[in-house]
């Protein structure tokens, strides 16, 4: 057995403030000068930033504490611990399947470690079409240099495990470029559990970084803690209502803490946090709050090899190709990244469509089985508007996302891509992930069977690990209910610092592009609370 | 009849379908959602379609009733609102005048694997929506928790986590 230093073990053990709120027996109230909702990479880094500026930080976190002593690389274990709503959580109509961390550390603590910088092309629509006019490329570039130092973000020299390589691969073969993805990892393993939580502490997340960072400088960290409603008085957050979830983070305990502070940052990730702010009834004249949230909506194609490809082992994703991007203009047809993901029997399973003999016969070449993602750049068309959230009977969010037939375009071209670079790379049979498709023997049977799938919900697999929007920063207020500076409109004293904020998808994994910005707009916030210089 | 008109609601496909037949089922009892523990019929239901839906590994009843009990921890770890919604699932299928009307199956434990398989396909590519969501409700819950049990990694190549770690 090999003994993996705890951080977080360590930082408990010298005395952090973290109270698990499953456990409170009386209700509580605490004081601070900023409560951030959320851990993830939005709060992790505000909370950091915040907390080295002097001010007394509360971090209200709705998943529990979990370390690497308790990531055993188990998907039974991980996925009811870590995710939202168990790695189930679904748009309304059930068609979409959404990866978000619910945990201290929030999706940075199951992600899958692809750093990207926000592409050029996406600042550049910001600017003209939302009047994000300080959102360049220049002056973003020491907060993306200051967050790769931060969280060791650099070129990976392992070589790409086989289900990467065979992305590079047939990609080359049929001249399309591809290239290698950078990392947020230090002392990597290579092992390829990075959505399970990293059992070594290697992936620089907000869980072994900021947080313990911010806790180290006196913040306070309440876990099993759903941020219920910001109580507004006139123009201000009075407090924050927090209702204590039971250990396994289901159901109310029935005990409250009422947090009170000059200043609320709301970061519980999209969907989450325009549901918070939903539910307080947040000024919202043109009906902005929670609509155009985006997903970058996930094809995904298994291929059979004739050789090993054991897509379980080895850093998760380190190869993409950004050719279906580059070539397609941002408000043309919708454009997509290609990635793989990590196959683990679990995930795999439910994800291939069908049931009985032939699934099993799928799952028996698990091990010499390569998978490739889609990831379609949603938010640049109107033909890919977004969906918006909406609260449930008992208050809770949900998406509800609608494909359009813009989207079901790119999903079929996406489709058809992937099996053409698959074949390429020598793959013996290719399955779109579709109800009514099957495996294809060759690459002229699936282009001819691709063509004539059926596009609709609930047929096509569609899944989504990056969600984004909801809370859009504008220029002006009636393209977003934040301002450029992260503050909510029409609340002196509400910012959104997390995926929530970007009026459109990234067009890349959004972590990167949620540490700089949050970052900046932390560093501001900091100046103004503490009355010293802010970023203009 | 009750059953007529929570069957037409269902297959109606809006939102209140799967609420209407569950409705029926609970109660109308509080508007705050609670847990859901799968009930004798239940356990039957699942008993029934996981061997068809997993395919030739499942054949052992003590394995089936593995399974049964890893969907129902599955379910425990679901929000409070999908757990009601599951319920409405399974207490609709539960009703032996709306199981023949959606499924033409007979009661679960009489129920042939082609008849079983037949209804699984059937909803798999229905042309309502809830059907196909509740087909694939079913798919996940009894695929994932069968393999997500280190028993079922041998069939398919998976060695599992690094021991030394793990």
């Amino acid at each position: 057995m090999t003994a993996i230093a705890d951080p977080i073990a360590a930082g408990l053990a010298a005395g952090w403030h973290v109270t698990d709120c499953a456990t409170l027996t009386a209700d509580r109230v605490i004081e601070a000068d900023v409560v951030i909702v959320g851990s993830g990479a939005g709060g992790g880094v505000t909370a950091e930033i915040l907390a080295q500026s002097g001010l007394k930080v509360v971090i209200v976190e709705e998943g529990a504490l979990k370390s690497s002593r308790d990531f055993r690389m188990r998907e039974a274990e991980a996925y009811p611990a870590l995710y939202q709503e168990s790695a189930a959580r679904k748009t309304k109509d059930k068609a979409i399947n959404i990866l978000q961390g619910r945990t201290v550390g929030g999706s940075t603590t199951v992600n899958w470690t692809s750093s990207f910088r926000t592409p050029p092309v996406t600042l550049a629509h910001w600017q003209r079409r939302y009047g994000l006019t300080t959102y360049t490329v220049e002056s973003l570039a020491p907060w993306f240099e200051q967050m790769e130092a931060r969280l060791h973000i650099a070129g990976w020299p392992t070589p790409p495990n086989a289900n990467n390589d065979l992305l590079r691969q047939g990609a080359s073969r049929l001249g399309i470029a591809t290239g290698a993805i950078r990392r947020n990892v230090n002392g990597c393993w290579n092992l390829g559990y990075c959505g399970m939580g990293c059992p070594t502490n290697a992936k620089q997340s907000m869980l072994v970084t900021t947080i313990p960072s911010a806790l180290d400088r006196g913040a306070t960290l309440l876990t099993r803690a759903r941020a219920e409603r910001l109580v507004l008085r006139g123009d201000r957050a009075d407090h924050l209502m927090i209702a204590a979830l039971d250990a396994d983070g289901i159901a109310p305990t029935g005990h409250t803490v009422t947090v009170r502070a000059r200043h609320y940052v709301v970061a519980g990730g999209a969907i989450n946090s325009p549901g918070l702010l939903l539910r307080s009834g947040a000024p919202d004249p043109n009906r902005l709050l929670g609509a155009r949230t985006f997903l970058h909506p996930t094809l995904v194609s298994a291929a059979r090899f004739a050789q090993p490809v054991e897509g379980y082992a080895g850093a998760p994703q380190t190869i993409y190709s950004d050719h279906f991007l580059d070539t397609l203009p941002p408000d043309g047809p919708v454009g997509y990244k290609l990635e793989v993901p990590p196959l683990h029997p679990l995930l795999l399973s439910t994800t291939l469509a069908g049931f009985g003999a032939a699934h099993a016969e799928a799952m028996r070449h698990f091990a010499r089985t390569q998978g490739m993602l889609a990831l379609l750049r949603d938010g640049f068309h109107d033909g890919a508007p977004g969906g918006r959230v909406l609260l449930r009977a008992d208050g809770t969010p949900e998406l509800d996302y609608a494909m359009t037939n813009y989207l079901w375009d790119g999903a079929r071209r996406a489709l058809l891509t992937m099996a053409e670079i698959q074949f390429a790379a020598g793959a013996e049979a290719v399955l779109p992930l579709h109800e009514t498709g099957r495996h294809y023997a060759s690459w002229n049977e699936a282009q001819a069977a691709i063509a004539a799938l059926p596009m609709a919900p609930l047929l096509t697999r569609v899944a989504s690990a990056h969600v984004m929007g909801g809370c859009a920063m504008a220029g002006h207020e009636r393209d977003g209910v934040v301002a450029p500076d992260g503050r909510y409109r029409g609340l002196t004293n509400v910012s959104v610092h997390d995926g929530s904020l970007f009026p459109t998808s990234i067009g890349a994994n959004p972590q990167l592009s949620i540490y700089a910005i949050t970052a900046r707009l932390a560093s501001g916030l900091a100046g103004q609370l503490t009355g010293g210089k802010s970023y203009g | 009849m009750t059953t007529r008109r929570n069957f037409l609601r269902f297959v109606g496909g809006g939102a209140i379908a799967l609420a209407a037949g569950g409705a029926l089922y609970r109660g109308l009892q509080q508007s705050a959602p609670r847990r859901f523990n799968l009930d004798k019929s239940g356990h039957e239901l699942l008993t029934a379609v996981a061997p068809v839906l997993v395919g030739p590994a499942l054949t052992a009843p003590a394995d089936i009733a593995a399974v049964v009990g890893r969907v129902q921890t599955a379910i425990a770890g679901l929000p409070l609102a999908t757990q009601a919604e599951l319920q409405d699932l399974f207490g609709l299928l539960a009703l032996a005048p709306a199981r023949r009307l959606l499924t033409g199956l007979p009661a679960w434990r009489d129920a042939t694997p082609a008849q079983l398989q037949t209804f699984l396909q059937d909803w798999r590519l229905h042309r309502f929506q809830k059907l196909r969501s509740a087909y694939q409700a079913l798919h996940d819950l009894v695929l994932g928790s069968w393999y997500a049990d280190p028993a079922s990694w041998g069939a398919i190549g998976y060695p599992g986590p690094m021991q030394e770690l793990a």
